[in-house]
């Protein structure tokens, strides 16, 4: 089973990749209003950050959420 | 290379500056990284009371665990760094290693092998040599096996810290000591069940690290068709976007190997020796909580490895079009230009900004961890019970308790993260080092599958055919090695081509030294007695009668996703045929 004791592994990535989605968006909502910051990638103006880090909060949340401890 | 190092790769010192300047974002993203694998570790201590808890994480992972940490043991950073320059280099041709070089062993291993290891209820390779063909060749390939492992890890623990002080301009002995204590600490802890924990969560991070330069590079080029134009403007001599129409000749491709040595020394021998038989990643697929599960597992592994290209492969040949002035290694150490070994980190700083940057170095940071884990989890395992044990059952005529193993796997991790960081060290005063002992390796590799494929499927092998066979098989491929080594002009002679490069030997010397194990083996099994059959319940195909899967609707067998992930294989390779 993909649970060993009460928390499942996937509870852990959830975890770690909605502290790394906020940071991400963060830093891209951040850029926003710094064009400066990060402006020295290619396709700065994507501003691929802000939504790789909502894409990650989603997958955070999804697996915290599905997984959390004490469910099924 | 195949084992999660690419041969050859050694990223350079030409110059003080790194490649990469991380915010302090970064630095906080890749902290965090690290106090989750520990707190992972730290956690899971309680649960790991027993051997079976230890060595084979209770048996109780599901097939997507176990096949995820298949694959995540052998994604090492090195192995992403070192093909994505690798596809610079060759281009397309790389992606045989993911491919060809992979799939097919992957699907036999399921299928075939693994109801076999399985059934055994064997801890390791060597532990299921031992069953089929008693001690001999089990403490051969476990003392090999075990050497070389150790050895290897320090060797890519050295080449990751110069990765990381190329790229990042960090200290070798502070990434040395604080990414191989980390390993260290949580293997301790929580032994196999937490390396394949973390094995997991470095495989998503990989993945969500490294995506992203694919997909902006493609918009950058405009698409696979932008791309290839790119390429061509820029390389208007070379064929880089060809799996298969160059290999007619040696000549003809920049690898300088043919179809023969892709199909039948990659392909047949070297893919199956490697992930049929080391038990590296092996070991992942024990942890199996039941038959089913650990015949998906490397079923689910094979269907992830075949897109890991998309974020090593794809950002090599996006290199070709948007950074086509990076050189060789030995033009950037006399030009101070740019090599193409750094292709992927100079990818990840030109498309990454703060914050995504650190999660693309976590991502380099966790391939190293998750090799690294494999190989100590698999050492402590092979080291305990296949020379540890029955030397001490040897010497003394009684066994320890179990919760004595479990000591041992915690000591002998320690002290094997010791050897290898001595090793990183003694690499880094020896740098030859480094290529003996990944030559070493790759000599054991195909011998085994030699010995251990026809323990499973011929009934007649014994056990002296089966040592004398491994044994011959090693010795051979020693034997072409040196051969080439002190008399280049022999590569002609064993890789049947003066046009032969290193690649292609490599290929060859593996086939030459499976055939020879396979031969001694057939001869010597002939004229030794072989086991009664009902000793071989459970170790040979003819003589076990396997668990049926017929009452399991067509979705949940292992026999119809090998078919599902072996049609889209196949259309793959005719698609960049």
């Amino acid at each position: 089973m993909s649970e060993v004791g009460r928390i499942s592994i996937w509870f852990f990535i959830g975890l770690i990749l909605l502290i790394y989605g906020i940071i991400v968006f963060g830093a891209g909502i951040y850029g926003l209003f710094n064009p400066s910051f990060g402006a020295d990638v290619v396709l700065h103006q994507l501003h691929s950050d802000i939504w790789w880090g909502a894409l990650l909060v989603i997958l955070g949340l999804v697996y915290i959420f599905k997984f959390k401890p004490g469910k099924g | 290379m195949i084992n999660g190092t690419f041969f050859g790769f050694t990223p350079i010192l030409a110059s003080t500056s790194s490649l990469v300047s991380l915010n302090w974002i970064d630095s906080v993203i890749i902290a965090i990284y690290f106090i989750f694998v520990l707190g992972i570790g730290y956690y899971l201590l309680k649960y790991t009371k027993t051997g079976d808890d230890f060595f084979l994480a209770g048996r109780k992972m599901t097939a997507w665990i176990a096949g995820l940490s298949f694959i995540a043991a052998n994604l090492g950073s090195l192995e992403l760094m070192g093909w994505a320059a690798s596809a610079y280099q060759y281009g397309i041709l790389a992606t045989h290693w993911y491919w060809i070089g992979a799939i097919p062993a992957m699907l036999f291993l399921a299928i075939i092998m693994m109801p076999f290891y399985y059934i055994s209820k064997t801890h390791s390779v060597p532990g299921y040599l031992k069953l089929r063909f008693g001690e001999s060749s089990s403490m051969l390939s476990a003392v090999t096996f075990g050497f070389m492992t150790v050895l290897m890890s320090g060797i890519n623990m050295y080449a990751m810290a110069l990765v990381m002080k190329v790229v990042l301009g960090w200290d070798i002995n502070f990434s040395i000591w604080v990414s191989s204590i980390t390993v260290m600490v949580y293997v301790v802890l929580g032994g196999l069940l937490s390396a394949i924990f973390n094995e997991v969560l470095q495989f998503v991070l990989i993945w969500l690290g490294a995506l992203l330069v694919p997909i902006l590079g493609l918009i950058e080029v405009g698409g696979w068709g932008g791309l290839i134009a790119r390429i061509h403007q820029n390389f208007p001599h070379g064929d880089y976007i060809h799996l298969w129409s160059t290999l007619g000749s040696f000549k003809d491709n920049p690898m300088g190997i043919n179809w023969i040595g892709i199909v039948f020394g990659l392909g047949a021998i070297i893919s199956f020796g490697y992930w049929t038989t080391d038990f590296l990643v092996v070991q992942r697929l024990l942890a199996a909580k039941d038959l089913r599960s650990a015949k998906m597992a490397p079923i689910i592994g094979a269907g992830f490895k075949m897109f890991v290209p998309i974020i090593v492969i794809l950002p090599g040949l996006l290199g070709l079009a948007v950074l086509p002035h990076l050189v060789s290694q030995q033009e950037a150490v006399a030009t101070g230009a740019q090599s193409y070994n750094e292709v992927l980190p100079l990818m990840l700083a030109r498309y990454l900004s703060p914050g995504l940057l650190g999660l693309g170095i976590t991502a380099l940071i966790a391939g190293f961890m998750s090799g690294m884990a494999g190989n100590v989890s698999a050492f402590a395992t092979v080291w305990t019970y296949d020379i540890y044990k029955p030397i001490h059952l040897k010497l003394k005529g009684t066994e320890r308790e179990d919760a004595y193993y479990v000591k041992m796997g915690r000591w002998t991790t320690f002290l094997g993260v010791i050897v290898s960081i001595g090793t990183a060290y003694l690499v880094q005063d020896f740098a030859s080092i480094m290529d003996y002992v990944q030559a070493l390796f790759s000599f054991f590799i195909a011998p085994l599958f030699g010995t251990v494929v026809l323990g499973m499927l011929w009934k007649r092998a014994t056990a002296a055919g089966g040592f004398w066979g491994l044994l011959s098989g090693i010795v051979s491929s020693v034997g072409m090695y040196l051969a080439v080594k002190f008399d280049p002009a022999m590569l002609k002679v064993f890789a049947l081509s003066a046009d032969a490069k290193t690649m292609a030997a490599d290929m060859y010397r593996a086939l030459w030294s499976w055939l020879i194990c396979v031969g001694v083996t057939v001869i010597v099994s002939y004229l030794t007695k072989p086991k009664a059959e009902a000793e071989l319940n459970g170790l040979v195909r003819s003589c076990t009668v396997l668990p049926s899967e017929g009452d399991l609707p067509l979705t949940k067998r292992p026999i119809f996703w090998a078919g599902v992930v072996l049609v889209v294989f196949i259309i793959l390779n005719i698609i960049f045929w």
